[in-house]
């Protein structure tokens, strides 16, 4: 179970990295980032699991409530989410204005200087 | 440097990267085993505190509140930069888009799908409230309900056209929004300091345990942040909006 | 039977993290990217993360997905 939790944590951040090393169009480079970043976010809860654990939301328990998960991880994943998705944001508008100024979104076309 | 020459390093690269995450990740205790002991001291110690059931509201507004600070800024920064980056440039204009035929009326839109859409649309803004104000009690939270309230916005687009999105979300308020919400943190954490402890700290009184109010600053910190990504997103939505329908290049 | 839960949320995630990196059109990338936020999502809930899932689930599902196709519009448009 670990080396699948743990590996599909290594998988996800190198597939989502060969995708922007091979990509061929500017849009498709930024979501595969966004795809290596949730890796990381997985990590974070995978470390914070415990097993038999339940939520660390301390309200309508049963009886006998076994253990809580971390929450420290969880508060730190949590706003990694969101601001994940406002980065991604910032690069797609990179993405469009690139497109208007260089007219194409292939990145082995861009140059550094107008011609 | 060309493209298969790229891959080939990437390939070089990606196996000396793989080989020591696998060394990393392998010194990891197994998963499930254990949590830090600060985890487990919070989990006790946190409920009695602060009169809250929901720990990880506890620590991101309070017992890490600093860290929500930077985090809601990292926010606040990157919708400036997307402000910035798709403001209309030196040869473009806004105009919304011009009727080309005005003798033809606008066939109206589907009555199912505007239906859906207000539909949706309210019941995302209730049930965004909902999270933000209940964030210390169960599951949620500002960052939470923040993104739930803005998705109405894009609901509302999705189901209706550019236009009347454009009429409810004046550019003006929403920047207003999202400054209000980041400089409430601030205005929040400085109450600690005039009541003379340390800048954040929940000098608020801290009611009783399962109340919708208890907690202390924890439920205003979660109102400011939720007001700030609410708005934050929302000026993501009208920017990438704006871009696709009303700002185009001046004809030269 | 929560480990089980955990192993089949594990591999949705790595299946559409792949497929998501190999759908190489921008405009099917978008609904791969939706339901690669979901497999993230059921992950998240079956790790007793609610708090995480929830942001998960409505960025993951409804933000990006439409910046992305919003993004596409506007480049298309400017091909033409």
């Amino acid at each position: 179970m670990s080396v699948l939790a743990y590996g599909v944590v290594a998988w996800l951040f190198l597939i989502g990295i060969y995708g922007v090393v091979s990509s061929r169009n500017l849009i498709h480079l930024v979501v595969c980032l966004s795809v290596s970043q949730s890796a990381t976010d997985i990590l974070l809860l995978e470390i914070g699991y415990r097993a038999g654990g339940h939520a660390p939301v301390f309200v309508d328990l049963p009886a006998h409530p076994g253990p809580a998960v971390d929450a420290v991880m969880q508060a730190l994943a949590l706003t990694d989410v969101v601001i994940g998705a406002a980065v991604t944001g910032l690069l797609l508008a990179l993405a469009v204005q690139v497109h208007k100024r260089a007219g194409t979104l292939d990145p082995d076309k861009l140059r550094a200087t107008r011609d | 440097m060309s493209r298969s020459a790229r891959l080939m390093f990437f390939a070089a690269a990606a196996a000396a990267l793989a080989a020591t995450l696998g060394v990393g990740l392998s010194g990891l205790p197994s998963f499930g085993s254990q949590i830090s002991a600060y985890a487990r001291m919070l989990n006790e110690l946190a409920p009695a505190q602060r009169h809250v059931t929901d720990v990880v509201s506890a620590i991101s507004f309070d017992y890490r509140g600093i860290d929500t600070l930077f985090e809601e800024f990292i926010l606040l920064s990157a919708v400036t930069g997307i402000s910035v980056l798709l403001r209309p440039l030196s040869d473009e204009s806004r105009q919304l888009p011009e009727d080309k035929a005005p003798d033809r009326t606008i066939p109206p839109p589907s009555p199912a799908v505007w239906l859906l859409a207000v539909f949706l649309g309210s019941l995302l803004v209730l049930t965004g409230i909902e999270t933000v104000t209940h964030g210390q009690l169960t599951p949620g939270g500002g960052f939470q309900g923040g993104v739930i309230v803005a998705s109405a916005v894009y609901v509302a687009y999705l189901g209706t056209n550019y236009v009347t999105v454009e009429r409810f979300q004046p550019g003006a308020l929403l920047e207003a929004t999202d400054g209000v919400g980041a400089s409430g943190y601030v205005v929040i954490g400085l109450l600690g300091l005039l009541a003379g402890a340390d800048f954040l700290s929940n000098v608020v009184g801290l009611g009783g345990t399962g109340n919708l109010i208890s907690g202390g600053t924890i439920p205003l910190l979660n109102l400011v942040v939720g007001v700030e990504v609410a708005g934050g997103f929302a000026i993501l939505a009208s920017e990438f909006l704006d871009q696709t329908a009303v700002i185009r290049t001046r004809r030269r | 039977m929560s480990e089980a839960v955990i192993a089949v949320a594990l591999v949705w995630v790595a299946a559409s993290g792949t497929a998501v990196v190999f759908t190489r059109d921008p405009l099917r990338q978008a609904f791969t990217a939706g339901f690669f936020g979901l497999a993230l999502a059921f992950l998240y809930l079956s790790l007793q993360s609610g708090d995480v899932a929830l942001s998960q689930i409505v960025v993951g599902a409804i933000a990006v997905p439409l910046i992305v196709l919003l993004s596409l519009a506007k480049v298309g448009k400017d091909r033409g």
